[in-house]
């Protein structure tokens, strides 16, 4: 498995307040790694460094290096506007534009230039939305407002509207703690299929979806990794007592 | 201005045009849209245009130039140039030369009373304007220098007959504006309210003007003929300027009122409290400092106001709290030494921009009160 | 006990009379609206109308370069058993446009009567609008008139299509109308793009520091300063200053365009403040700089915000008249402006100019152009909360 993102030393502070410990996370390519941890341990910000999110809040400062590629993400003068077309992000709650379906998914790859003309775009739309599994649910009302579809609808729609900026990596912030049991099956399966073609980080509340979907998973507290291991291993024969007693619920 | 329209679509077809030029030549996946490119086409015809209009005022050499630019601008760009940055800076600029503009509007009003101003101060002697009894312009002399006779720039009448009429408008509209809101917000139902506030809020919108047609015709003559008003009194000016400061203060009063968190209300009527004595003892003085600060900044809308003053106050500075009897407010007084023939530069003109100076400071000074008022003593309420 | 009950007693009956209070203070507010509104419909109706009186023109009759002989002849004709100092006081019931009136309606066509305006006291009396006293001539003539059916009134076109006059039987709003079209254009034409720019820098890009924070401090207090400040600023700057010509349109559209503009950056800022942030954040997500962020997503879900703050702010400017007065903007206006230069007034100011006419004909007229302005005020709010029911939608 090779990597696709490593960071070194990474130390993140709101403020005054430091919230993440010298993280040093190697994240492998073509598999899902779920991040997972209480409230508050830092996973979410840790994700949002991926793709430089953290900039957009004012008192937040990032040190260290993050890795993607060979390249250092972190630094200064990185054009995060293109490492936003690499790196994309799914958030918690579902927040598809309020515009066409078609116009939703199309609006990444307009900015960036990816289109040719029309029916190009007609193509980047079909193929997004079929890779994110709502293709035959939505084909005949591409025209009809992305606000229109359900919870779990709305959810893929913006999957597919991250794929179809064509990243390497996804990044999750728990997709589907807003979802009911039926659509949050569905995004799973999907996630499953395509971890096959892009680099998927997942943070979860639900250590049964880590342990569903995910190939590796770290454990944060504290804004430090506890452990950071084989799913399989995190959760059947973890080397730490502090992650035996979060997994079985002892805490957290 | 056509050719103006014409250039621009021109710049901005030669740009798609180049664009898409450049997405079928090279392998290179362009960073920027189409449109984009349009766009840095045409704020470069526009900033060239209305740059060489501007130094030149010649339509015609402003839009050769400004197409001599959009073309050269089509063999610069390569498929390496960022488009969309460059777009971006020229209207980040634009945006915050902008804001500065608007900024400079606050500087150039007080700049230029100041300036007025201390034309004004030059002649008259501060102390006489500030503390001075006789306010009587027309009888200004400036030839005559003997001690007191020329004394006639004081702003205390005039300041008096602005505080009378407020004084006599508030005394209106603070009561029927905070017990309307009362009423509005504690009392009334869901489907009254709707009607009711919107009615009252057209008072709000009705421009001073038909306030001061409706003082000058009717209310003045009114209370000369059944109370003996002069036929332009301070109190007919005073209640028609309460009537229009109402809508503002219930508005304001029901937002605050309305603020004051149920769970307060609900304690005291668990206690057995009735409805009127729920707000008489916890709802207004929760909402107090929001019901100061609105009854302030009603007053400073009061002091500034002028067609009302205008057309149904007085010309005459008189020190006075007889509601009766005429006054002139400094808005009215503004007003009268500024309209008619007087040259610029004389004192009888120049002191009306004391006066503006003087009105300015003072609204300053209750609006800023106000906020200071809300600030301190605003509990937190989550 | 009994004490108890007494006390819940008082308690009740200082219940019911708190919340009289409070339906008198209502129902005296509701009091002043409808006073306010009866008394302009009523006194403003009149003006509407305008009483006509029909005059035979003898056969054959040539028009002379001379109106007003033309005019002393025909009424000679009508009235042939008069003598010339009758006939002169006669002349005085009519408007003084009457010669041209008389002119214009021959050269037309040739008819055998013409349609002359009656004047101001004349049309008063025979509408009844207020309580004129005519002199025993004038009296005569309209109860003669009025056997022979040769008076009555019609729809007041003049009062739309002329401008302001000295006799209130001939005053017109349009010009007036026209100015404070003109005006309110250049106003919007400054107001709108700046404060829009404005808002956007300061709600979207600005950093967080003191130079940021002064700027919003400025822009609230612009907001709260009276209209007659504006007047001076624009007084001194415009007219002193930079020398542009008094009363003219384009300066009071631009002394207005100061006033709206806090209006117009607060209504905006809200507007953009009201999105929510969860777009601003999938947009930037999938790679959108920031300012694509503002122009692709923020300011058009904002826009319905922004176009109703613009529409009230409108609202409040095409009423204001102290600062428009401080710019010259009094002058008597009878020709309609055809030009951002050319000395014009506003409605409101016009409204001001004829409350203080001294003749009773301008009362109604005064009045008449009050409804108008009101029912542009109504229009545009109603606009405004058209747009804001279809358009603004709810997070």
């Amino acid at each position: 498995m090779s990597t696709k993102i490593q960071t070194k030393n990474l130390n993140l502070y709101y403020g005054d307040n430091q919230a993440l410990f010298d993280v040093n996370l190697d994240i492998d390519s073509n598999a899902v790694t779920a991040l997972i941890g209480p409230s508050g341990c830092g996973k979410s910000s840790f994700l949002r460094c991926l793709n430089r999110m953290n900039d957009t809040i004012d008192i937040c400062r990032v040190t260290g290096e993050i890795i993607v590629d060979d390249n250092n993400i972190n630094g200064s003068n990185v054009d995060v506007v293109e490492l936003r077309a690499k790196v994309g992000m799914v958030f918690q709650k579902p927040n598809p534009f309020p515009k066409t379906i078609f116009d939703n998914v199309i609006y990444g790859p307009k900015i960036h230039g990816h289109v040719k003309d029309k029916t190009h775009a007609e193509e980047i739309v079909q193929n997004s939305l079929q890779k994110a599994g709502l293709w035959d649910e939505v084909k005949d009302r591409l025209h009809e407002m992305g606000t229109g579809l359900s919870g779990g609808q709305q959810q893929r729609l913006c999957i597919a509207r991250t794929i179809a900026v064509n990243p390497q990596i996804i990044l999750m912030d728990e997709p589907c703690s807003a979802l009911d049991p039926i659509a949050t099956a569905k995004i799973e399966s999907l996630i499953d299929e395509l971890k096959l073609k892009y680099t998927i980080v997942i943070v979860t509340h639900s250590m049964q979806q880590a342990a569903r979907i995910s190939q590796k998973t770290a454990f944060f507290h504290l804004g430090k990794i506890v452990e950071y291991d084989k799913t399989s291993t995190i959760f059947t024969n973890p080397k730490l007592k502090q992650t035996q007693d979060y997994i079985t619920g002892r805490y957290g | 201005m056509t050719y103006l329209l014409i250039s621009t679509l021109i710049a901005f077809y030669l740009g798609k045009l180049k664009h898409n030029k450049l997405a079928i030549d090279s392998d290179v996946s362009l960073k920027s849209s189409a449109n984009s490119c349009g766009l840095l086409f045409v704020l470069n015809a526009a900033i060239t245009h209305l740059a060489v209009f501007l130094g030149t005022s010649n339509e015609y050499i402003a839009i050769a130039t400004s197409i001599i630019t959009a073309v050269t601008a089509y063999f610069i760009i390569t498929p390496h140039s960022n488009i969309r940055k460059i777009n971006e800076q020229i209207i980040y600029r634009f945006l915050l030369i902008c804001s500065i503009i608007s900024v400079f509007i606050t500087i150039a009003i007080v700049l230029s009373i100041l300036f007025e101003s201390f034309r004004f101060f030059e002649e008259i002697n501060i102390i006489d304007y500030l503390f001075g009894t006789h306010w009587s312009p027309q009888n200004y002399n400036p030839d005559f220098v003997e001690e007191g006779s020329n004394k006639v720039f004081g702003i205390i009448p005039v300041l008096g007959g602005t505080l009378l009429i407020t004084g006599v408008a508030m005394l209106v509209a603070v009561p029927i504006g905070i017990f309307a809101a009362i009423y509005l917000s504690e009392y009334i139902g869901k489907k009254y309210r709707k009607f009711v506030k919107p009615a009252i809020e057209v008072l709000g919108g009705v421009p001073t003007v038909v306030y001061g047609y409706f003082a000058a015709l009717i209310v003045a003559p009114f209370l000369k003929n059944h109370f003996g008003a002069d036929p332009e009194s301070a109190i007919a000016a005073g209640v028609v300027m309460g009537i229009m400061i109402i809508p503002y203060i219930m508005s304001l009063s029901d937002d605050v009122i309305n603020a004051v968190p149920q769970a307060l209300r609900d304690a005291s009527y668990g206690i057995g409290a009735t409805k009127s004595e729920t707000v008489k003892n916890v709802v207004v003085p929760a909402a107090l400092p929001g019901i100061t600060a609105s009854v302030l900044l009603a007053i400073s809308r009061a002091i500034g106001e002028t067609m009302i003053v205008v057309m149904a106050a007085g010309l005459v500075a008189n020190l006075t709290i007889n509601p009766l009897e005429s006054v002139t407010t400094i808005t009215t007084q503004i007003v009268t030494l500024l309209t008619g023939d007087q040259e610029f530069d004389s004192a009888k003109t120049l002191s009306a921009f004391a006066l503006g100076l003087s009105l300015f400071l003072l609204t300053l000074m209750l609006n800023y009160f106000a906020l200071r008022v809300v600030k301190k003593y605003s509990e937190k309420y989550e | 006990m009994s004490s108890n009950k007494t006390n819940t007693k008082k308690r009740y009956a200082a219940e019911r009379r708190f919340k009289l209070y409070g339906k008198l203070a209502i129902g005296l507010a509701f009091a002043f609206i409808l006073i306010l509104l009866v008394n302009i419909l009523t006194k403003g109706v009149g003006g509407f109308s305008q009483t006509k009186i029909t005059l035979d023109v003898p056969a054959g009759f040539e028009t002379t370069s001379n109106a007003r002989k033309d005019f002393k002849n025909i009424l000679k004709y009508n009235y042939p058993d008069k003598s010339s100092r009758e006939l002169r006081k006669l002349g005085k019931a009519f408007s003084s446009n009457a010669g041209y009136e008389v002119a214009t309606q021959l050269e037309q066509a040739t008819t055998q009567t013409v349609k002359v305006t009656a004047a101001s006291d004349v049309d008063l009396y025979y509408k009844q609008s207020a309580d004129i006293s005519l002199p025993d001539i004038q009296l005569e003539l309209v109860n003669n008139l009025k056997q022979k059916n040769a008076i009555n009134t019609q729809f007041n076109k003049d009062f739309f299509t002329l401008g302001d006059s000295r006799n209130p039987e001939k005053a017109g709003m349009m010009a007036s109308f026209v100015g404070s079209l003109f005006t309110i254009l250049a106003c919007l034409c400054l107001a709108l793009p700046l404060g829009i720019a404005t808002a956007i820098y300061l709600q979207e890009f600005a950093p967080k520091n003191r130079f940021t924070e002064i700027l919003e401090i400025n822009i609230n207090n612009l907001a709260a300063v009276p209209s007659i400040v504006y007047g001076l600023l624009g007084l001194s700057v415009y007219i002193n200053f930079m020398d542009l010509p008094r009363s003219a349109a384009l300066v009071g559209g631009l002394t207005l365009a100061l006033l709206i503009l806090p209006v117009i950056i607060i209504a905006t800022r809200t507007a953009l403040k009201s999105v929510p942030d969860s777009i601003r954040k999938a947009a930037l997500g999938l790679g959108a700089s920031p300012m694509q962020v503002v122009f692709h997503h923020t300011l058009p879900l904002a826009m319905p915000g922004i176009m109703t703050g613009t529409i009230l702010g409108v609202a409040r400017a095409l009423g204001e008249t102290a600062p428009l007065i401080m710019i010259g903007m009094v002058a008597f206006i009878p020709e309609i402006a055809s030009s951002w230069l050319d000395p014009s007034t506003v409605l409101p100011v016009q409204i001001y100019q004829w409350t203080k006419m001294a003749e009773t004909g301008f009362i109604e007229k005064t009045s008449a152009a009050i409804i108008i302005l009101l029912l542009l005020l109504i229009l545009l709010n109603l606009v405004a909360v058209y747009i804001r029911n279809k358009f603004e939608r709810r997070w």
